[in-house]
C-alpha cells in the first residue's frame, strides 16, 4: 500500500512537468492544444535512443525538450500562419507526431531497463551517502513494512517540477510573459500594444510542448522503456490535473495555480493506482478512469455551488417569513 | 503627423454586399491637432479608424505618419505609434490581470519587451502618479483585477493605458458610447485633460454632437465613406448643432436620417 502511493506521488511528479505545459496552453494562453499526446512520446522517444546509441542522458534529455518545443511550435505556425483552428492544429500535429516518433525509435518499443539514465548517478549518490536511511527509519518507527527502494528518485524529481515551476512563474510576469498571458485574455488588446501576438502563441505553444516533451522523457528512464503508444490519453491526464488541481488548491496566484496543477497531478496519480487496486478493475479500464475522474472534477464543484445557493436562498425565503410572521 | 492619402476600401467586392466603406479619402492632421468625427451609422468612421490602426488594409491609398509609411505595416508594429480605445470598456484591457500588470503591458508598447519582470517598484510608483490623475481611487488597487472594475473604471484605465507612453497617434471610437451619461461625461474630461497634457494628435469619433463641437480644434463629417464636410479653428468655434445640421442637409440635400437618434 505505502509503496504503492509512494510510486504514484513518484510519478506524479515527473507528470506534473506535463501538466504545467498544458496548463501553459489551455490556461494561460487559452489554446486547447493537442498535441500533448505526441510530443510527450517524441520526448521519451528522443531521450531513449540516444541513451540506447549512447550519449549522454543530460544530452539525451535536453534534446527530448528542444524536439517538443519544435514540435509545439509547428502546432502553434499551424494555428497563425495556417489559420487552422487550435483543436485541428493539435490533432493534425499528433498524428503526424505519431508516424514521426515511430520513425525516430525504429520500433515500436525501446526498453532502457540496463542503460543508465539521468537518475542512475543522482541515485548512485544518494546511496553512497545512504540518506534514503532515515527515510527508512522514518517509515519503520511508523509501523510500515514494506520501504520504498529508494528516496533518490522522488527528491530529484521534486527539485526539477520544483525548478520549472518557479521558471513558469518568474517568466508569467515578465514583460513577454504578460504578453503571453494577455494573448490568451484579450488578444485585440495586448495587438493594440504592439505585441506580436503570432509570435507569441507559437513560442507559448512550443514552451508547453518542450514541458511535456520533458516529462516524457523523464518518464521513459524512470520506466524503463519509450513505447509509442505511451502518450494515449495523456491531454486528458494533463487537463484532468489542471482541473483538479485548481479545484482543490485554488487559483489565486500563477505560484498558486502552478502549485495547484503540480498538486493536481500527483493526486491524479494516487486515485489511479488505488483504483487499480480495486480488485475488479483492471489496467485497461485507466482511460475509463480518468475520463470519470476528470468529469467529476468538473461537475462537482457547480453542483456543490448549486447546493450552495440553494440553501442560501432558501434560508433567506425563512428570514422573510418569520419576520412576517412577528 | 498623420497622412491619409487616397484611401479606398471596398467590402465584398462584386457581391450583393458590396460596400464601398471609404472613397478617396484624405486627410492631413497636424501635430498636436484634436479631430473629431462624427457622421450616421455606417458611414465609415470606425472603417477609418481601422485603416489608421493597421487593423484593416485600404484597397488603395497610403498612411503616413510622422512620414514613414506606415501602409505595409501590420498593426501590433504600427501600434508602436498608435494609441487605441475601443468603443467596448471591455476590449481595451486584460480582464484576468491585474491593473499594474495592465499598466505593464501598456507601458511596452513603444518598448521592446524582455524577460525582466513587468512590475517593478520604479514602474509601480510611475503607473500610482498616473492613475491619481484619475481620480478614480485605482491607485490604491493596484492589485485588482480589471475584470472587477466596473465599465466606467475600465474605460478610464484604457484611456490612460493609450495614452500615458505618449503615443504619436491616439484613435479613440466612441468611447464613452457604452457608458452613462455621467460615466460619459467623466470619461470627456479626462480624455481632454489627457490630450491637453500630452499634446497628443487624437482622432475621436462620437455621436455625441455636443461633444464633437466642445472637444478639438477640428471636426469632420463622413457619409457614404466620405468627409463631406471639413471645419477649423475659429470657425469650427462657432459650429452649432443647428447649423451642423443645417450644413448636412445643405451637402446632401436630403434630410438627415432621425435627427434625434443621432443628437441622442
Ligand atoms: N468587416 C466588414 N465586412 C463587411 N462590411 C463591413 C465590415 N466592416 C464594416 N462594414 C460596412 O462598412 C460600412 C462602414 O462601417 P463602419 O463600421 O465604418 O461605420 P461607422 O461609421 O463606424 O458606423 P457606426 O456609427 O454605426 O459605428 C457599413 O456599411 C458596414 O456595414
Ligand atoms: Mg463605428
Amino acid at each position: 500500500m505505502f509503496v504503492s502511493i509512494f510510486g504514484a506521488v513518484e510519478s506524479g511528479i515527473i507528470y506534473a512537468l506535463m501538466a504545467l505545459g498544458v496548463y501553459i496552453t489551455f490556461r494561460v494562453l487559452d489554446f486547447p492544444d493537442l498535441t500533448v499526446d505526441g510530443s510527450f512520446v517524441t520526448g521519451a522517444a528522443v531521450a531513449a535512443v540516444m541513451i540506447v546509441n549512447g550519449q549522454s542522458p543530460l544530452t539525451a534529455t535536453i534534446t527530448a525538450v528542444a524536439a517538443g518545443f519544435i514540435a509545439g511550435c509547428v502546432t502553434g505556425l499551424l494555428h497563425t500562419k495556417g489559420k487552422i483552428n487550435p483543436l485541428l492544429s493539435g490533432i493534425l500535429m499528433m498524428i503526424a507526431l505519431y508516424s514521426i516518433n515511430l520513425r525516430i525509435m525504429g520500433q515500436s518499443n525501446i526498453p532502457l531497463l540496463n542503460e543508465s539514465t539521468v537518475f542512475t548517478p543522482v541515485v548512485s549518490l544518494w546511496e553512497s551517502l545512504n540518506l534514503s536511511a532515515p527515510f527508512h527509519a522514518i517509515i519503520a518507527w511508523l509501523g510500515i513494512e514494506s520501504s520504498p527502494r529508494t528516496w533518490a528518485v522522488i527528491f530529484f524529481a521534486l527539485i526539477i517540477t520544483l525548478i520549472i515551476k518557479f521558471v513558469t512563474d518568474y517568466f508569467l510576469k515578465t514583460e513577454v510573459g504578460l504578453a503571453l498571458r494577455a494573448t490568451g485574455d484579450n488578444k485585440k488588446m495586448i495587438r493594440s500594444f504592439s505585441a506580436n501576438t503570432d509570435i507569441l502563441i507559437i513560442v507559448g505553444v512550443g514552451i508547453s510542448n518542450a514541458f511535456v516533451a520533458l516529462s516524457g522523457a523523464l518518464i521513459a528512464q524512470h520506466g524503463g522503456f519509450a513505447d509509442a503508444g505511451m502518450g494515449i490519453g495523456m491531454i486528458i491526464i494533463g487537463l484532468a490535473s489542471v482541473i483538479i488541481g485548481e479545484a482543490l488548491f485554488g487559483t489565486k496566484s500563477i505560484a498558486r495555480t502552478t502549485l495547484a496543477v503540480i498538486g493536481g497531478a500527483i493526486i491524479y496519480r494516487i486515485v489511479v493506482s488505488m483504483a487499480l487496486r480495486v480488485d475488479f478493475l483492471e489496467t485497461g479500464d485507466m482511460k475509463l478512469i480518468t475520463a470519470i475522474i476528470v468529469v467529476a472534477a468538473l461537475v462537482t464543484p457547480k453542483l456543490l455551488d448549486a447546493q450552495r445557493e440553494k440553501r442560501r436562498r432558501l434560508r433567506k425565503r425563512k428570514e422573510i417569513a418569520t419576520m412576517a410572521g412577528k | 503627423m498623420l497622412e491619409l492619402n487616397h484611401i479606398s476600401l471596398t467590402f465584398n467586392e462584386g457581391t450583393m454586399d458590396e460596400k464601398k466603406a471609404l472613397q478617396h479619402v484624405d486627410l492631413q492632421l497636424g501635430h498636436g491637432d484634436f479631430l473629431t468625427v462624427i457622421g450616421s451609422n455606417g458611414a465609415g468612421k470606425s472603417t477609418l479608424m481601422n485603416v489608421i490602426s493597421g487593423s484593416l488594409l485600404p484597397d488603395t491609398g497610403d498612411v503616413v505618419i510622422d512620414d514613414k509609411q506606415v501602409t505595409h505595416l501590420q498593426e501590433y508594429q504600427r501600434s508602436q505609434l498608435i494609441g487605441r480605445v475601443f468603443q467596448d470598456p471591455m476590449a481595451g484591457t486584460a480582464p484576468s490581470m491585474t491593473i499594474e500588470e495592465n499598466l505593464a503591458m501598456a507601458f511596452a508598447r513603444n518598448k521592446k519587451r524582455g524577460l525582466k519582470p513587468g512590475v517593478n517598484k520604479k514602474r509601480k510608483t510611475l503607473f500610482k502618479e498616473h492613475l491619481e490623475t484619475l481620480n478614480l481611487g485605482l491607485e490604491d488597487r493596484l492589485t485588482a483585477k480589471v475584470g472587477l472594475l466596473s465599465g466606467g473604471e475600465r474605460q478610464a484605465l484604457s484611456l490612460l493605458m493609450a495614452t500615458f507612453t505618449e503615443p504619436n497617434i491616439l484613435l479613440l471610437d466612441e468611447h464613452t458610447a457604452a457608458l452613462d451619461p455621467s460615466r460619459a461625461e467623466l470619461i470627456t474630461d479626462i480624455t481632454a485633460d489627457i490630450v491637453d497634457k500630452f499634446q497628443l494628435t487624437t482622432l475621436m469619433v462620437t455621436h455625441n454632437m455636443q461633444q464633437a463641437l466642445d472637444l478639438g480644434n477640428r471636426l469632420i463629417m463622413m457619409d457614404k465613406g466620405q468627409i463631406i464636410l471639413d471645419v477649423e479653428g475659429q470657425e469650427k468655434e462657432a459650429l452649432t448643432i443647428e447649423k451642423l445640421l443645417d450644413e448636412f442637409q445643405h451637402i446632401r440635400g436630403e434630410k438627415m436620417a432621425n435627427d434625434k437618434a443621432v443628437l441622442g
